[in-house]
């Protein structure tokens, strides 16, 4: 075991364990922001950089300070390992700077975006950005690209994380998209502009941490923060059938993944599942889903809801606000 | 004066033929290799000639070597890195359009020391021309037995491969190269891990730069006592200098380490003085991603002593007052050279090179054009300056590879140096 301590915070964890694995073992205010890593996607990760912590000492063995910033995400602890994140003034200033870039040319067009109230670069902007933006550049346009009727790709909110890349690459059966492009012009496109048709495309749209992959069957249907997330499942021959139906009333608006607390899909889901099952006598509804107190869902206080009870439409059940 | 070990053989007609170079001392290093030395021998006469990679960073080559992983039994690679495309650098290309043996002759040695039995010549698809002239070199060392199945008699075989890239400045980084190696688009790696454990297709690999993997020609010839003699302290040997901009005589030289900065700009032999009697303003003397020097920082440190030649002397007082030697692409502007517009033109290249993959230098490149672009088409403002600064800083050090570093360096610099002159394109 391997000895590492993040924030004054001291934790045993096994070789081979990153540093943004180990204060996700921590949890809470240690665990720095990841954009670009997921756990369930191999080779994901070092892109965004909005994990970069400060190594104010390198091992036992070698307890000098590593020169620069590390990603977290793809720092592997050493023993003795003293890691700075929320602490470091150095890495705050840090990782506003790569806010800031990050939004740079992002068009901010969060009041008609699907994403919105579920997107970690709002989180990320809120708990990170700048009051302000010093630019007065013209943000970057893409031309739209269809990549057909499952999926909307909105290339101006990419982040250009790699996510939906390695998702294609890892889990469906042909990769039909990928980066074209490169510097600020590099794009998320399909190749030959051929539509994305696979049994497991969909999660592209879970995967991705900004509105630039959406679920075109939900596209403008309803603000994620009036519906109800209840946990259901269904026999599927093809997944799991555990999912999140985001309920209006006794109607399901969408079927997502399960999301765990770090954002990422417990499991992923298939198509059939995802766009095709929108009727509740396809599901099992078990109860609502666990939301993140912060989160702007959370707020439509869904969760007094009982479990397997119906739902009824948020209308007239509002209460007054503070 | 200096010594060539390099380019002394350079002007000797005909010397891109096997025979010709073979007539003056030719592949006489590995004759020597193979007929009386270990490859460990070799890579110790590599780590007593303290030579340090040519390609950029300067990190001592037989250190590199050491860290080869030895124990796997994984085939290993050695790739030479000919993908030379920083602005101002262009002593690869001499060297390999002049003298291809000599080249080869390197590579031979190096996979001897290293044990490696296949390596790679990666090189810009812009170097079209130099691929034929490779390949004519490596073709005829096989043809004598100096390439291919067991070499000289000996137990040892190599193949030589040329390979070219596409025209990708950041092909040049060693991660990167790797991946294009391996047909893949080239991203730089996240390290670690490092090439030396997992390198081309995941097997341990050497990459070095053309200039490096000559140099061992000459080392092992002389011994590598002999070579560190020459030079100035931990700057063993000579250096290929690339020296282009307001000079009378732009070209490729070859200086040994510890020349003042000052005889090299002002000598005959070598840059010839400024043009049209101008006055010297500024130098860039390692390759466009090293920080600019004005005039008197670039020939006397802020201590005011002579700035050499030499990773040290060029190095020192850091980043306030210091530069670095780079990959030797040495750029003289002359006191004409607006220095914004100069700016703004190399962070045009690292915007349109940047492989996009990590926000900071997407974006960050992108950014700084932006803004520049409008300084110098007087659409400025004030604050445009201390903005750039941020931005630079921003990126600096927070990349995956330094391409981050190599865009902000010059932006940071220059306005470190020459404020005044962004202020005066503000209207
Ligand atoms: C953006 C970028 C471009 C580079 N281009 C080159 C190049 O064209 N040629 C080269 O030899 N090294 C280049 N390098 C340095 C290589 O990554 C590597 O350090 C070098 O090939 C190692 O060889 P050396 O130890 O012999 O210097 C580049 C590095 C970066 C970050
Ligand atoms: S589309 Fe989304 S998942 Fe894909 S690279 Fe862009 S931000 Fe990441
Ligand atoms: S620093 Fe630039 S070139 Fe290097 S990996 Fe990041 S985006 Fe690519
Ligand atoms: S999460 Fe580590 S760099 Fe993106």
């Amino acid at each position: 075991m391997l000895r590492i301590t993040i924030d004054n915070i001291l934790i045993e964890v096994e070789e081979g364990t990153t540093i943004l694995q180990a204060a996700r073992m921590i949890g809470g205010g240690v665990v720095p922001p990841a954009m670009c890593y997921y756990s369930k996607l191999k080779g994901s990760g070092g892109k965004c950089r909005t994990c970069l912590v400060k190594v104010a000492q390198g091992s036992a063995k070698d307890p000098r300070p590593m020169p620069k910033l590390v990603a977290s995400c793809s720092t592997p602890v050493q023993d003795g390992m003293v890691v700075e994140n929320k602490i470091s003034v150095e890495v705050q200033q840090a990782r506003e700077g790569i806010v800031e870039l990050l939004l740079l040319n992002h068009p901010l067009d969060c009041p008609v975006c699907d994403q919105a109230g579920e997107c970690d670069l709002q989180d990320l902007a809120f708990g990170f950005g700048m009051e302000e933006t010093e630019t007065i550049e013209p943000r970057r346009e893409y031309p739209v690209v269809d990549i057909g009727p499952l999926i909307k790709l909105h290339m101006n909110r990419c982040i250009h994380c790699y996510r939906c890349v390695l998702t294609a690459e890892q889990i469906t059966k042909k990769r039909a998209h990928g980066m074209l492009y490169r510097g600020d012009t590099m794009e998320i496109s399909t190749f030959i502009q051929t539509a994305i048709e696979n049994d497991f495309s969909g999660n592209m749209i879970d995967v991705c941490p900004v509105g630039a992959l959406t679920d075109r069957t939900f596209r403008f249907k309803s603000r994620v923060w009036f519906l109800n997330p209840m946990n259901a499942h269904r026999e599927c021959s093809s997944c799991g059938g555990k999912v999140t139906a985001w309920m209006f009333g006794s109607e399901i608006y969408r079927v997502t993944g399960r999301k765990d607390r770090f954002g990422e899909l417990e499991e992923f889901i298939c198509n059939e599942c995802r766009f095709e099952k929108k009727d509740i006598s396809d599901w099992v509804i078990e109860g609502p889903r666990k939301i993140k107190r912060q989160s702007v869902i959370s707020g439509n206080q869904y969760e007094h809801l009982k479990k397997g009870s119906i739902i009824h439409p948020i209308e007239g059940t509002t209460e007054p606000q503070e | 004066m200096g010594r060539a070990v390099l380019l002394d053989k350079v002007n000797v007609p005909g010397i891109r033929d096997f025979g010709v170079y073979r007539e003056h001392g030719g592949y006489r290093s590995v004759d020597k290799a193979l007929g009386e030395m270990t490859p460990a021998q070799v890579q110790q006469e590599v780590i007593k000639s303290g030579l340090r990679g040519r390609g950029g960073a300067g990190f001592p080559t037989g250190l590199k070597w050491s860290f080869l992983d030895r124990k796997s039994d994984k085939p290993r690679y050695l790739v030479c890195n000919a993908d030379e495309s920083e602005p101002g650098t262009f002593k690869d290309r001499y060297l390999m359009e002049h003298l291809p043996h000599l080249l080869i002759e390197g590579l031979i040695l190096s996979s001897y020391a290293l044990g490696v039995k296949t390596c790679y010549i990666y090189i810009r698809g812009e170097f079209k021309y130099l691929v034929g002239i490779l390949e004519t070199a490596i073709s005829q060392a096989k043809k004598n037995n100096y390439v291919g199945e067991r070499i000289l008699g000996t137990g040892f075989s190599l193949e030589i491969y040329v390979h070219p890239g596409a025209g990708a400045y950041i092909c040049g980084e060693e991660t990167a190269l790797l991946e294009s190696l391996e047909g893949k688009r080239g991203n730089p790696r996240i390290k670690p891990p490092f090439p030396a454990y997992k390198g081309l297709y995941d097997c341990p690999t050497v990459v070095n730069n053309v200039e490096t993997l000559a140099t061992i020609t000459p080392i092992i010839g002389m011994g590598g006592e002999a070579y560190a003699a020459l030079g100035i302290g931990k700057s063993t040997g000579t250096k290929l200098m690339s020296a282009c901009g307001n000079i009378n005589k732009p070209g490729v030289y070859e200086i040994e380490m510890g020349l003042p900065v000052e005889d090299f700009i002002y000598s005959d032999e070598y840059c010839g003085g400024i043009k049209n009697g101008r006055m010297l303003k500024a130098v860039i003397p390692g390759g466009s991603s090293v920080p600019i020097l004005p005039a008197d920082l670039a020939l006397n440190t802020a201590r005011s002593e002579a700035r050499l030649l030499s990773y040290e002397s060029l190095s020192e007082g850091g980043f306030e007052s210091g530069s670095m030697l780079g990959s030797g692409g040495f750029i003289v502007y002359d006191e004409d050279a607006c220095i914004v517009r100069n700016t703004w033109n190399l962070t045009r290249f690292y915007r349109h090179e940047s492989c996009g993959q990590c926000s900071p230098c997407r974006e960050g490149t992108g950014w700084m054009e932006k803004i520049l672009y409008r300084l110098e088409h007087g659409q400025g403002r004030r604050s445009d300056i201390d903005l750039l600064v941020r931005v630079a800083k921003n990126i600096e050090g927070n990349t995956i590879c330094p391409l981050g570093d190599a865009a902000a360096w010059p932006v940071a610099s220059a306005i470190r140096h020459f404020r005044g002159e962004f202020l005066e394109h503000i209207k």
